[in-house]
């Protein structure tokens, strides 16, 4: 009982973060059907600017104790960073091929990503050795039932993930902005001649997408503390589960991704808690070659749901 | 145009009086220089490794030179170092190696630190026929791809050992859980070992879990060795997982103390884990503290030079480079045979780390040392003598 309780808190900590990250893979290729593989750096970029900003406060401010306020102050910041990265990697880099070929604009996004590796490898900017991020959330446990600890970090960090995760799904599916994605997504010629301003769009659901790489990138940072150097092999692994949730749950779909996210974390705690830990990888990837066999646009995804 | 052209002139002209400058000083003196490459993950996540052994490389190299060079068959020579850097993944290793030894033209090569690197390196200096000293990978395969490979280090086997012969007969412990990392050579050959030892002392292992390098969640793994209450953890990773490891057992309530190989010897364990790797033990090469004549001159001139203590590895690569310039001194002429024959007969070669001597299988054979995370510092705390 107390494995699974604790494997079931794990995975679903995990899951969530997922979730966040196939959240962007998924709103781009709804809107541009292609595969922005520079999506996992900048949840690297969300990890880092989070620690680098963290410590800079704590250092500059000499708090004795770090205020409630900070982590907050913290994700905002990573989130604005994140957000204008998006934005200006979307104009300078994939904007100019928006009558391209896709691959062209594939193997550019393959290109943005190297690039953003190394920039962030250089001394001045992350370097290349592991650093662990400042405690932003009290050590609290909040509840024990048996040996299970529910731990305030991981609340928090599920809270957050779910609550923009809901956000998110308000914004899709119930405002204006969220129409003209949706629009766009249906076809981009059509909705430019009804008015839909497409360019500003594109670059809203790129900044969307990169904030949400930003929270996940921050959560991810404060769950493990520890966070690696930029091009870490890790970080391609954590980009390649999340697009794989995203495919999983049905590309260019919202719901699918958070579920995609979330069936992924709790396929992959279960497996490697109950069956072998050495295959903990393969779970995740045999998921989604069943999925591709059986059902190829993915759990949700159908023609017929509106896609974003 | 007229100004482009007069600056390109000039330009010119300073760089043939560079040229000029540089020319005769190379000429005048009689001493030509010797190369010798040095391939080192210097970035990437195991970027500590790399950059320690290069500056305690740097350190050997410059001693030798400031004492006028080696002398090779009454020949003296300059020691130059060209260092590349593999970013510590074995697919890059079989070019960068083959860029040092057919562009830079060097006469033997030192590294990797990781042995899956190391393993993908020396078969490129095997071909080339260019002698090659890793100072620190410890699996034993390493030195078998071929008789032009050799190590200063001790084998994994005998590491396996040491840390099995700590845990049972200084800890007095007997149950031992191990989580390793699947895709590391290293890590798995580390693991067999004291898997092996561990049980013909009478230990038992309770849980065996993997994982994969540059995994962030350890949380099933650990939740499975909770359950079988081991008395100590075995975790024979590198630092970087090592430090994330730790913090989630503390948080899982796990008190028992973890166990390691130089994998994680960094600085950056001990700063990025905090509390949670007290009372944890790994064997290594060295330790600083050590109250040894070699050890004290080594690690009060690293002071000087680059600061900070150096680690095990900074000492292997001063001792890797050391044995070469030794064996040079003794060789017949600097062609890879003679050099690959003057290593192989290196004997009780008194380096850093120990009394180095290179037996048939190219091994070095020398004790481990067992460190304490004791006070917030590493403190010696064990020898574990060869088994002969």
């Amino acid at each position: 009982m107390d494995q699974f309780l604790q494997t079931l808190m794990g995975a679903l900590a995990i899951g969530s973060l997922y979730a966040l990250i196939a959240l962007g893979y998924t709103m781009v290729y709804g809107i541009l059907k292609f595969i922005n593989f520079a999506h996992s750096d900048v949840v690297v970029l969300g990890a880092w600017g989070s620690l680098v900003f963290a410590r800079w406060a704590e250092r500059t401010a000499g708090w004795s104790q770090t205020p409630w306020y900070l982590g907050g102050v913290v994700l905002i910041a990573a989130m604005v960073l994140c957000g204008t990265v998006g934005f200006l990697v979307e104009r300078l880099a994939y904007k100019p091929l928006r009558r391209a070929p896709r691959i062209n604009v594939l193997i550019t996004a393959i290109g943005v990503s190297l690039f953003l590796q190394n920039t962030g490898q250089l001394e001045a900017v992350f370097g290349t050795r592991p650093a662990s991020i400042p405690r932003l959330v009290g050590d609290r446990t909040i509840a024990q039932i048996g040996l299970v600890k529910i731990e305030m970090l991981d609340v928090v960090g599920l809270f957050t993930a779910l609550s923009f995760m809901l956000g998110l799904d308000w914004l899709v599916f119930r405002t204006k902005i969220g129409r003209a994605m949706r629009a766009v997504s249906f076809n981009p010629q059509t909705a430019g001649l009804m008015g839909v301003p497409v360019d500003r769009v594109i670059s809203f659901t790129f900044v969307l997408g990169s904030m949400l790489a930003a929270t996940g990138g921050f959560l991810w940072a404060l769950k493990y503390s520890q966070v690696n150097q930029p091009a870490d092999t890790g970080w391609t692994l954590l980009g390649l589960k999340a697009f794989v949730a995203a495919v999983v749950g049905g590309i260019g779909n919202v719901r699918g991704a958070m579920l995609g996210g979330l069936a992924i974390g709790l396929l992959e705690q279960f497996g490697s808690a109950y069956l072998s830990s050495s295959l903990s990888d393969v779970y995740v990837f045999s998921l989604l070659i069943v999925v591709l066999l059986f059902r190829p646009s993915g759990i949700l995804g159908s023609t017929a749901v509106e896609k974003v | 145009m007229r100004t482009l052209r007069s600056r390109l002139v000039r330009a010119g002209l300073a760089l043939a009086g560079v040229a000029a400058l540089a020319s005769p000083a190379c000429g005048r003196q009689p001493t030509e220089t010797i190369k010798i490459g040095h391939y080192a993950s210097l970035t990437g996540s195991e970027a500590t490794f790399g950059k320690s052994t290069d500056n305690g490389i740097r350190l050997a190299v410059d001693e030798v030179n400031a004492k006028g060079g080696v002398t090779i068959a009454g020949k003296t020579y300059k020691i130059e170092l060209v260092s590349d850097d593999t970013e510590g993944k074995p697919e890059k290793a079989g070019t960068v190696v083959t860029k040092l030894i057919t562009k830079d033209k060097v006469k033997a090569v030192l590294g990797e630190v990781a042995s899956s690197v190391s393993l993908q390196g020396a078969p490129v200096c095997q071909a080339y026929g260019v002698p090659m000293i890793t100072p620190s990978s410890t699996n034993y395969t390493v030195t078998q791809k071929g008789n032009m490979i050799f190590r200063v280090c001790f084998i994994d086997p005998f590491q396996g050992f040491a840390c099995a012969k700590f845990a049972k007969d200084e800890l007095k412990l007997t149950k031992a859980a191990i989580l390793f990392d699947q895709a590391a050579a290293y890590s798995v050959g580390l693991k067999d070992e004291f898997i092996k030892h561990f049980k013909s002392m009478g230990g038992t292992i309770v849980s065996e879990q993997a994982y994969t390098k540059g995994a962030s969640d350890f949380n099933a793994q650990l939740t499975r060795i909770r359950e079988t209450n081991p008395e100590v953890i075995f975790i024979p990773g590198y630092y970087s997982d090592v430090a994330k490891i730790s913090i989630q057992a503390r948080k899982l309530g796990m008190t028992m103390p973890l166990l390691g190989g130089d994998g994680w010897d960094s600085e950056e364990l001990a700063k990025n884990a905090g509390e949670a790797i007290d009372g944890c033990f790994y064997s290594n090469h060295y330790a600083p503290d050590q109250p040894t004549e070699a050890i004290q001159t080594f690690v009060s001139k690293y002071q000087q030079r680059f600061g900070g203590i150096p680690d095990g590895l900074a000492a292997l690569g001063y001792d890797a480079a050391n044995v070469l310039f030794d064996a040079m001194a003794r060789a017949k002429s600097h062609s890879g045979k003679d050099l690959r024959d003057a290593i192989a007969a290196t004997k009780n070669f008194k380096a850093v780390t120990g009394t180095i001597t290179i037996n048939d299988q190219r091994d070095a054979v020398k004790p481990a040392v067992i460190v304490e995370r004791k006070g917030g510092k590493w403190a010696f705390r064990a020898a574990i003598e060869p088994q002969r």
